[in-house]
């Protein structure tokens, strides 16, 4: 590649050429602030906030999206790009209400954050706001237009990355709003609640629906059995909240201070993990041998099936029909639980903590009252329980580490693996190849199925039975293109691993923030370092493997019998519905 | 386009107007920008943009609606209202205003009993305001459909809708 030698603040760079000049900045160890840009994400040179000045052009040049050449000179701190920026940012916040105090990203805000940079006390220009309605239509998102300052990241991720496209630009000028078409609230239209548009929002105009409260509450009342669930990806990123880096696990902290904030039993989603990999690993042997729908898809991810159920309604038999780790651990929660514990099953609370926008919505669905109650009674994002622990006044760095409670703490590292994308695809190969084969695998990691590329393929040799073709996709992109794919008949897989988010779980829409500026930072991709933290601490458990956890084998002695069997049918089996693409268009009979 | 009713066929009946979209869409098959170009050939037709046709439209390019809507909102050449018999356009642009636009406009909201951007109960007139129709020098000038009115005055404005009441 050609290099190309330029001059940013008197220093020379060397960048290979097609550099932006903000990437060149960087490398010369200059800071340029963004906000608009989002690496990877989006680039659009909307907000001003990166000018620089670049000699023998007129005017400010937007940094993030300007080339370098060869013998340009740039200044990054000269007055007139001082003035500019703060001016940028003061017009932002003449029309932005000044709630920083009370907004739920106080303090991790990157226009805050610039505010302060930049020197800001005053805000000189006073004029007209605009005033628009607040969409809290959903169990998911909230969305508070009030507080968007339109730079359009979320409308890039709904469209690009995850090819939803519910988010746009609509008006012009000062009543510009980003929202659905004809304005119309997110639960009328076919948003999938991945949530990924408030992992990139700067502000607090895209957040989660608080269930705090609600758990807070259940915890206060002496009357209520309280029981957590924590999913895989939770612990490999929750460590980020309490100031420690990027892809460290805190499993052991996280337990202890879940017991201390007053939780009866702590449990892990890792244990019906486990378990969907039996259930869901027979049903795919089903269908090979007996001529069922193929390829099977996994249905783990809510916002997948979401997706699924709005764009691709044919191919709602190749979802299987194993609930998903969550809505199997309520189900049995308040029967197998409730019957061995001696707890009666309607004092029983059940909480989940995911990395996950959609799981509020997924515990929701009617169909996920099989125990006879709601299976799962509160679903908290790994950035609620960060708030709790820190309510609760709890130093997490000072925690000791705790273990999980017996039967449903214990787990095999395959289980954990459902965190990471191409995660339940290794745990699942991991036991069908030894189902079927009768042999011991001698190596556990399928490193096909890892890493961050939008879709990989593999092939698993299972004699007697063949060789299976399986395919993974994170993102929804990413997912459709797997999906047209089978659609016109250009690939023949047998199991397809579906995440609705980039990188899986562990990038899941409920996860901690990682900012513009912090993307910029980090010399890896912080999705590809909490998969490293679960894939380490895989590596490190003595059970490796689904089949292998005798608490899953237990599960099956005392109350299940066996996978696919007539109770497992009933709690651990369900259904999916069409919905439609175009809600307008679906009212009308015609089309 | 394919079919020789030059659009007839989509009046009154929702079916036919659903296949009128299909024939514009179909004339522009694989050119890039053409949202722009079928909206427009869509409003021509059909008067307005309402919403199952926008959603129509995005179903078949493969767009998203919110892109489709953005486009529709972002251009006041495009309406989401459907539009009175004649359309009156009054210029409030800066030539027109100084000599008094405003208060042609005022005097149409007031005899005709609606506000800027309204139409009459009787599907008659839809009173609408714009920027500059380059007219500068018939000011205070004014368009119904298309044909131009100039040199206007507030006494002007009841035999202009009465012209069109009777026609």
């Amino acid at each position: 590649m050609e290099m190309v030698n330029l001059t940013i603040d008197g220093q020379k760079v060397q960048v290979p050429e097609g550099t932006t000049v903000l990437e060149a900045a960087r490398k010369a160890g200059i800071k340029i602030p963004t906000l608009c840009y989002l690496k990877e994400i989006n680039k659009i040179g909307a907000c001003r906030v990166c000018v620089v000045e670049i000699e023998k052009t007129r005017g400010l040049q937007a940094s993030c999206v300007y080339p370098v050449a060869e013998g340009m000179v740039v200044r990054t701190n000269t007055s007139a790009v001082r003035e500019a920026r703060k001016e940028v940012v003061e017009l932002i916040l003449s029309n932005h209400p000044m709630e920083c105090l009370t907004c739920s990203r106080n303090t991790n805000c990157e226009l805050q954050a610039l505010a302060k940079q930049f020197g800001i006390t005053d805000i000189r220009f006073k004029g007209e706001n605009t005033e628009f309605h607040k969409d809290a239509s959903t169990p998911t998102i909230v969305r508070d237009p009030n507080k968007c300052i339109l730079c359009r990241r979320c409308v890039s991720t709904c469209n690009n990355i995850q090819g939803v496209g519910v988010l746009g630009v609509i008006d012009r000028g000062f009543n510009s709003i980003i929202a659905p078409a004809f304005q119309h609230p997110l639960d009328e239209v076919d948003c999938v609640y991945c949530g990924q548009c408030i992992n990139v929002c700067p502000v607090g105009a895209l957040t989660e629906k608080d269930d705090t409260q609600e758990v807070w509450n259940a915890i206060n009342d002496p009357e209520k059995y309280v029981v957590v669930q924590t999913a895989p990806a939770v612990r490999a990123a929750l460590g980020e909240e309490f100031d420690y880096p990027v892809g460290t696990s805190v499993t052991g902290q996280m337990v202890t201070a879940l017991r201390r904030l007053g939780f009866d039993k702590i449990f892990d989603t890792n244990f019906t993990a486990d378990l969907t990999i039996l259930e869901e690993g027979n049903e795919l042997l089903d269908r090979l041998k007996n001529g069922g729908t193929l390829p099977l898809i996994t249905s783990c991810s809510p916002g997948w099936v979401k997706y699924c159920e709005h764009n691709y309604p044919e191919f709602l038999d190749n979802l299987s029909t194993a609930k998903s780790p969550q809505q199997m651990f309520g189900a049995l929660t308040k029967t197998y639980y409730a019957k061995k514990a001696g707890v009666d099953p309607s004092k029983i609370f059940s909480v989940s903590i995911m990395p996950c926008i959609a799981k509020k919505y997924e515990r929701q669905r009617p169909e996920h009252r099989d125990s006879g109650f709601v299976d799962v009674d509160a679903v908290l994002t790994t950035r609620e329980l960060a708030k709790m622990i820190r309510v609760a006044g709890i130093d997490f760095t000072a925690l000791p580490k705790e273990e999980y409670d017996e039967p449903m703490g214990i787990s095999s590292g395959a289980g954990l693996l459902f965190g990471a994308t191409g995660g339940v695809m290794e745990a699942a190969l991991r036991t069908v190849y030894e189902v079927v084969t009768g042999k011991t695998l001698e190596k556990l990691e399928f490193v096909e199925v890892r890493g961050l590329e939008g879709v990989k393929e593999a092939s698993v040799d299972l004699q007697p039975l063949g060789t299976v073709k399986v395919a993974v996709a994170h993102g929804l992109a990413n997912a459709k293109k797997i999906v047209e794919k089978i659609k016109a008949g250009e690939a023949e897989y047998h199991f397809v691993e579906i995440m609705a988010c980039p990188g899986g779980c562990v990038g899941g829409g409920g996860q901690p923030l990682v900012g513009g500026p912090d993307r910029m930072a980090l010399e890896e991709n912080f999705l590809e370092l909490r998969a490293k933290a679960i894939y380490e601490e895989d590596a490190g458990k003595p059970i490796r493997k689904s089949h292998e956890n005798p608490a899953i084998k237990t599960l099956y002695e005392e109350y299940l019998v066996k996978p696919l069997g007539e109770k497992s049918h009933h709690l651990l089996h369900t259904h999916y519905t069409a919905r439609p693409k175009y809600q307008v268009l679906a009212n009308n009979k015609d089309k | 386009m394919d079919c020789k009713c030059n659009g007839k066929c989509a009046q009154g009946s929702i079916e036919n107007k659903f296949n009128l979209i299909d024939h514009i869409i179909e004339s522009y098959k694989d050119q890039k920008g053409s949202l722009i170009p079928i909206l427009h050939q869509i409003q021509k037709l059909l008067g307005y943009l309402p919403e199952d046709v926008q959603a129509y439209v995005a179903k078949k390019l493969e767009i998203p609606l919110s892109e489709v809507y953005g486009v529709v909102t972002f251009y006041t050449l495009f309406t989401t209202q459907q539009k009175g018999k004649y359309n009156i356009n009054i210029c409030l642009g800066t030539a027109c205003y100084v000599k008094g636009s405003g208060k042609i406009l005022s005097e149409f909201e007031k005899q005709l009993k609606i506000k800027v951007g309204e139409t009459t109960e009787d599907g008659m007139f839809t009173l609408d305001a714009c920027r500059c129709l380059g007219a500068c020098g018939l000011a205070p000038v004014l368009v119904v459909n298309d044909k131009v009115h100039g040199r206007l005055t507030v006494d002007n404005v009841a035999s202009i809708i009465e012209k069109y009441r009777e026609e």
